[in-house]
């Protein structure tokens, strides 16, 4: 274990911790925009910074390893001035139209400029930040005048999805995140699975399926499993006034096992089915080659009533029931009880092999 | 008068560059295989005895630097760092072109020290024919055998001066963007390739083999103590001589720019010298005095750097060149840390506005919290340093930006 | 999945896939193959008539043609035997069978495997050492490998690889299959089959039978079921009166649709479950609305048998009601009553009588889901099969299996193989992902791949509107000319109700055992409009 001082509480932290980490386990809050825990480290945003006692410069408590005898501030008033003047930087190339913004209430940059007090910022000379917002792709809005160059989706989809369809292009104030030659997305290895919107922590990279159905802080969300191919990844449904707004991921480990809130784009984007107009919402009853609605009643009537009938006339094994690889285990032991114990038959399967 | 003493440059212009055997005849190689039968942690302890401070900016010991590779690392290499990208700095140059046999010496005294086969130079990509002439020293140093089983090869810089911070050259040769890397861990823990990698300036080479043969002590004695050698300086801007020197590190700025350089140009007044590069610190008349190692430096809020002395005289309008200081360092910066990226544009923004006489004292205001800021939060030394300029012109110079404020 | 997800990307140190387009049909389980062997190291074996992306990344890259699955194979066992690779320890100790199978596989030397399958004998070679000298091998494969007659062949032959090799029963080995469907591992564990009732227990098995008689009070049948594309051709007999659907589509995703289609309509009475009218709804004389995922609570199986919670998040549109409910209602109206208060019930039921879910329970999957089997409420689940070599049945049995050609092989008439499969922008049948609007939007049309020397020599450019025919049928779609798929070989998707491509598959040659039909193979012309 290792012993150091934060804030002026002795705290003790295993070997090889960060500082980021030693206060994380103390309780104490730091504030990180480019740090993420599942991605590679960045060291870069620079929100993180702390002092060490006798040290010259100001260390990136993320990336700073924890050492015997430091003695560390979290907050003194060199690192909230640092930290005041790089959101102000930040702000400065920031186009703030919270107001209709996707991510107003659950962005990192409105989070911390709103905890160090940051109302305007001093360093806006020279041109804002005005970069053209036409990703056609249907799936992710992508406004970089909203960008804060955390570089969080460069490594997620580096290193989560293994696409590399984006990086850092230019240099200095005129980086950006770009795909190759800047091009669209389409026109790149990106293969839309979301896992930049994921972990971008502002409003740059928003769902464009999502877009003004709901904000954060409006919805419920209820961690469910993907009801696509047979990973079994982990989601989480977003609801607001019980329709579902959206798609987000629950990026624990327990919480979500198989993807740690990794999915692909039918996870992701592919929700919108469920308030298809199309749904069916009575039921259906064919007369004369037309269907008409029909209620529940008279249709389960209908229902029992013939398969009783055909049951004594053909007996049981001329009847079938196909069950479904999409729904529950519960559904498909019922199906196959009713087929069994009440129409009396073997004769069940479902498209396991198609 | 101080003298100049020629350590690094001691072969320079009394040998031909391109023949090692002439570089054989002056004692070349002698230091390595001195260093060869030593054991490595007698050469480490050597080196780090004598006090020897890397030239390339940071002045770190260049022995203990040696240290913290481990003992047991299976790989390890030895990289060069000629990147020399500071504007005004081509010490690197004349060292290689005079004499580059004995920065190939002293690499592979490195290499034997920390247990490498393998040696890069980093080479600045303005350089192209002195890429040729190394690559003919490395062929011919090869052909003799004098290396043994260490071997060097010579890589093309990326052209930003950015590359040349240890880290961003190490992802450069790994063939990645130029970014410096956060640190620990440093490049003697996991440099290139994730093994350990010494990285050290050429005019840090180039002093090994003269250490090795003449000992510890030699050296130490010699200039400074917290600093001890020669430095090579390289005088440009406004002075009679624009030359280069290498002199004790004891020798004065005064000493400097009026000994050897012949003082002002066109019998016009002193106004300022930067020392160091782009990112030195402005230093006044009263300051003259000071000597140039690198403590002494740091003591009055300048720095050593490359040995880039750039004389002012009392034309010269110091807001507006460091208003093109601004702009340089808004070019060069990587982009990938905030405090940078966006302080270095908006550094240059207010440095224009207060060229231009449109700014005020709350711009001024604004612009010193920004760079002290800076000084402290970088990820990486372009830009820590790169407020330098602003905040000691400010300091030293401040009716120049009073006289260019609008009123109320 | 005989092994976990997990192990993909930590502990298997070369990945020999065969017949799964990964990164597309299993997107994050693709993305894990990627890191392993990107970033860690792992390496990587595909084999695949289509040079997917994984095929782009892989070490030995193997381009057979649809259906040459077990002569691939067993060329690969030729070299690991001849070549002294095999684990005589392992196959000593745990199996059975070996003599036989050796024997058989000496005549499948790459010299003779070459031609069958289009791969040169140097590549089969290279990917049969680096299989069997990684350390921990894992195979993984899809519907490219199951979706022929000889699906349950191809199984067995990989089966046999990852024993000769002693792969099986460490963490990074073994031998699994990507199931297509978030549910299809729950419903075969559920007796959504014919032949078996939960936890596969054997409907012909008097103790199992009687088992479920006294739990459910009623007499069963004893005899085995029709699978799925029995009961259509017997349909197409006029023998099957009634049909009753639960969230099926047969009318996208049975072969030979035009068939399909005269079977229901020769159905008496045919009731249809489903969140939308599907192609099959149509054919329904009632059609009740049930309820999606979003809407009801439950559990699915996912392809590493993890029980897994599934949460009503919104109200169900308009009247639709849950699946069971309605199973429920129409049984009790039959005259045997079946209440449940909630799927939690259900699932409690479902725990008595499948040993392999005993230990489960909603309150132990509240968080992260437990992997059968899980005898018991102590027990932690289990993420890898047969450890150390123990085989439930006892010694893993080899199988001899000699090459059998498909069912349709090219001819002068019918001169390409087609094969079908799936986009990564769609799902199955698509009745979701049509009406999800951004995937729709992104890709709306299925297009016909095809080699540039094949489209060259037919005048066929990119984009071209084409007509692909086989013995069952005709469509008319656009063609897409690239080279990541061999010469000889055309694909398209199935997800299309314009196109549907299953129009043009065949339900003529069924795999003897599993009955799958040869969806990966059909003999097909192609000519430009
Ligand atoms: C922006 C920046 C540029 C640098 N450029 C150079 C350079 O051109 N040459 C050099 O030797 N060191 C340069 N350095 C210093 C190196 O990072 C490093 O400290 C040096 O190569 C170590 O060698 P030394 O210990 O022998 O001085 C630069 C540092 C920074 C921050
Ligand atoms: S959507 Fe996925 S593949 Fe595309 S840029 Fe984002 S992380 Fe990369
Ligand atoms: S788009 Fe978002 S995640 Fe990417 S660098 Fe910008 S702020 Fe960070
Ligand atoms: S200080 Fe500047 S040059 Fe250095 S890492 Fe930060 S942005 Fe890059």
């Amino acid at each position: 274990m290792i012993t150091l001082t934060i804030n002026g509480k002795e705290v003790q932290t295993p070997e090889g911790s960060t500082i980021l980490e030693a206060c994380q386990q103390a309780g104490i809050p730091v504030p990180t925009l480019c740090y993420d825990p599942d991605l590679r480290l960045a060291g870069s945003c620079r929100m993180c910074l702390v002092e060490i006692k006798g040290r010259p410069l100001y260390a990136a408590s993320c990336v700073a390893p924890a050492e015997n005898g430091i003695i560390v501030e979290t907050e003194s008033p060199g690192i909230v001035a640092a930290r005041k003047v790089i959101l102000e930087l930040l702000s400065a190339r920031h186009n703030f139209n919270c107001q209709v913004c996707e991510k107003n209430g659950n962005c990192k940059l409105q989070d911390y400029c709103y905890q160090y007090g940051v109302k305007e910022s001093r360093f806006n000379y020279g041109e804002p930040t005005n970069y053209p917002i036409n990703d056609p792709n249907p799936f992710f809005e992508r406004d970089y005048n909203k960008c804060i160059m955390c570089t969080r989706c460069v490594r997620a989809c580096e290193d989560i999805t293994i696409a590399r369809a984006i990086s850092v292009d230019n240099r200095g104030h005129h980086a950006k995140i770009a795909t190759a030659f800047d091009g669209n997305l389409t026109d790149s290895p990106c293969v839309f699975c979301g896992q930049c919107v994921m972990v971008c922590p502002t409003g740059a990279l928003t769902s464009k399926v999502s877009a003004g159905l709901g904000r954060s802080y409006e919805v419920d969300k209820v961690l469910t499993t993907c009801s696509y191919c047979g990973t079994g990844c982990t989601l989480e449904l977003n609801v607001k006034n019980d329709r579902v707004v959206g798609v987000t991921s629950n990026r624990t480990e327990t919480g979500s096992p198989v993807n740690k809130g990794a999915l692909c784009v039918k996870g992701r984007f592919g929700w919108d089915f469920i308030n298809s107009p199309e749904r069916l919402t009575t039921p259906l009853i064919k007369e004369n080659g037309e269907f008409r609605k029909a209620s529940w009643d008279e249709a389960l009537d209908l229902v029992a009533k013939r398969l009783g009938e055909i049951k004594t006339e053909f007996g049981a094994d001329s009847m079938a029931v196909f069950t479904s690889a999409r729904v529950t285990n519960e559904e498909n032991y019922i199906a196959q009880k009713f087929t069994r114990a009440v129409l009396g038959t073997n004769n069940v399967d479902h498209c396991a092999r198609l | 008068m101080i003298e100049e003493k020629r350590i690094v440059l001691r072969n320079a212009d009394l040998i031909d560059p391109e023949k090692i055997e002439d570089y054989l005849q002056a004692g070349g190689y002698q230091g390595l295989e001195k260093a060869r039968s030593m054991s490595r942690p007698d050469l480490i302890a050597e080196i780090k005895k004598s006090n020897l401070r890397g030239r390339g900016g940071a002045a770190f010991n260049c022995g203990l630097k040696w240290s913290f590779v481990p003992a047991d690392a299976p790989v390890s290499y030895v990289v060069c760092n000629f990147d020399e990208g500071e504007p005004g700095t081509y010490k690197d140059r004349i060292i290689v072109q005079k004499d580059p046999q004995s920065l190939l010496e002293g690499m592979a005294i490195c290499g034997h020290a920390v247990n490498s086969k393998k040696g890069y130079i980093y080479c600045r990509g303005e350089y192209p024919y002195v890429v040729d002439l190394l690559n003919r020293a490395i062929d011919q140093a090869r052909n003799k055998g004098v290396l043994g089983d260490f071997d060097i090869e010579v890589r093309m810089g990326g052209g930003a001066y950015v590359c040349g911070e240890e880290t961003a050259l190490i992802e450069s040769i790994e063939g990645h963007r130029g970014e410096p890397r956060f640190k620990p861990p440093f490049p003697g823990v996991a440099g290139l390739w994730a093994q350990p990698t010494v990285v050290n300036n050429v005019e840090t080479f180039a002093n090994l083999p003269s250490i090795v043969i003449n000992g510890a002590e030699w050296f130490a004695a010699i200039g400074a103590p917290n600093y001890p050698g020669t430095k090579v300086l390289t005088l440009t801007g406004d002075v009679a001589n624009r030359v280069s020197i290498e002199v004790p590190t004891t020798a004065t700025l005064r000493e400097v720019i009026y000994d050897f350089g012949g003082g002002i140009k066109d019998g016009k007044r002193f106004k300022a010298v930067q020392v160091g590069g782009t990112s030195g610190g402005f230093i006044p008349e009263s300051l003259l005095d000071t000597p140039i190692d690198f403590d002494s430096m740091r003591g009055i809020g300048a720095t050593l750097g490359t040995g880039a002395v750039f004389v002012m005289d009392e034309t010269r309008d110091i807001v507006d060149i460091t208003t093109r200081i601004a702009k340089f360092f808004e070019h060069e910066s990587c982009g990938k840390c905030n405090p940078c990226r966006e302080g270095t544009f908006r550094a240059h923004e207010i440095m224009k506005k207060v060229n231009q006489g449109r700014a005020s004292v709350q711009d001024i205001e604004n612009l010193t919290i920004l760079s002290q800021v800076m000084e402290k939060a970088c990820l990486c030394g372009l830009g820590q340093a790169a407020p330098a300029p602003i905040l000691t012109t400010l300091k030293h110079f401040y009716p120049e930006y009073q006289a260019r404020l609008q009123l109320n | 999945m005989t092994n976990s997800i997990g192990e993909l990307e930590k502990d298997a140190d070369c990945i020999f896939v065969i017949g799964s387009n990964t990164t597309e049909n299993h997107p994050v389980i693709g993305m894990k193959i990627k890191k392993n062997v990107l970033q860690n190291g792992a390496r990587l074996i595909v084999a695949d008539p289509r040079r997917t992306d994984l095929a782009k990344i892989a070490d030995v890259y193997l381009p057979h043609l649809p259906g040459s699955d077990v002569a691939l194979v067993n060329g690969m066992m030729n070299v690991i035997i001849s070549e002294g690779l095999a684990d005589l320890d392992f196959i000593a100790q745990h199996t059975e069978g070996f003599e036989e199978m050796a024997a058989l596989v000496a005549g499948y030397t790459p010299e003779f495997v070459a031609p069958i399958t289009g791969v040169p004998a140097e590549d089969i070679r290279k990917a049969a050492r680096l299989y069997a000298e990684s350390g921990n091998s894992v195979i993984c494969y899809a519907m490219g490998l199951t979706q022929h007659r000889t699906g349950t062949d191809n199984v067995k032959s990989v089966c046999n690889l990852a024993m000769l090799t002693g792969n099986i029963g460490r963490p990074g080995t073994g031998v699994d299959p990507l199931r297509g469907q978030n549910n299809v591992q729950g419903a075969c564990d559920m007796g959504g089959l014919p032949n078996v009732f939960t936890a596969y227990q054997a409907v012909t098995n008097d103790a199992a039978r009687e088992k479920f008689e006294q739990a459910w009070g009623v007499s069963l049948p004893s005899q085995n079921g029709l699978v799925l594309t029995e009961v259509i051709n017997k349909a197409h007999h006029g023998d099957i009166k009634a049909l009753y659907v639960v969230g099926e589509n047969p009318m996208m995703s049975d072969p030979d649709l035009e068939h399909v289609g005269e079977a229901l309509e020769k159905i008496d009475f045919v009731v249809v479950q489903d969140i939308f009218l599907t192609e099959t709804a149509k054919y329904a004389d009632v059609v009740l609305p049930s309820v999606c995922f979003a809407e009801k609570d439950g559990t699915f199986t996912n392809t590493e048998r993890r029980v897994q919670r599934v949460r009503k998040a919104v109200s169900a549109p308009g009247e639709a009601r849950v699946d069971w409910e309605i199973l429920c209602e129409v049984a009790t109206r039959m005259g045997y009553p079946m209440n449940y208060e909630n799927s939690e019930q259900i699932f409690e039921e479902i725990r008595t009588l499948t040993p392999s879910y005993a230990g489960i329970s909603y309150q132990r999957i509240e968080n992260g889901g437990i992997q059968w089997p899980c005898p018991n409420e102590e027990h932690p689940g289990t993420p890898y099969l047969h450890k150390e070599g123990n085989f439930s049945r006892g010694l893993g049995a080899f199988t001899a299996i000699d090459y059998i050609a498909p069912g349709e092989l090219p001819d002068e008439k019918y001169p390409l193989r087609l094969t079908t499969g799936r986009s990564l922008f769609h799902y199955h049948t698509g009745t979701m992902t049509r009406r999800a609007s951004a995937l729709n939007e992104h890709v709306p049309t299925a297009e016909l791949e095809i080699n540039p020397e094949q489209a060259n020599a037919l005048g066929i450019a990119d984009n071209d509107l084409v007509n692909v025919s086989t013995r069952r049928g005709r469509l008319e779609m656009k063609a897409k000319v690239t080279d990541t798929i061999a010469p000889g070989v055309i694909f398209t998707t199935f997800h299309f109700t314009e196109t549907p491509a299953n129009l043009l598959t065949s339900s003529e040659f069924l795999d003897p055992t599993a009955k799958i039909p040869e969806y990966k193979v059909s003999a097909a012309v192609v000519e430009k409009i």
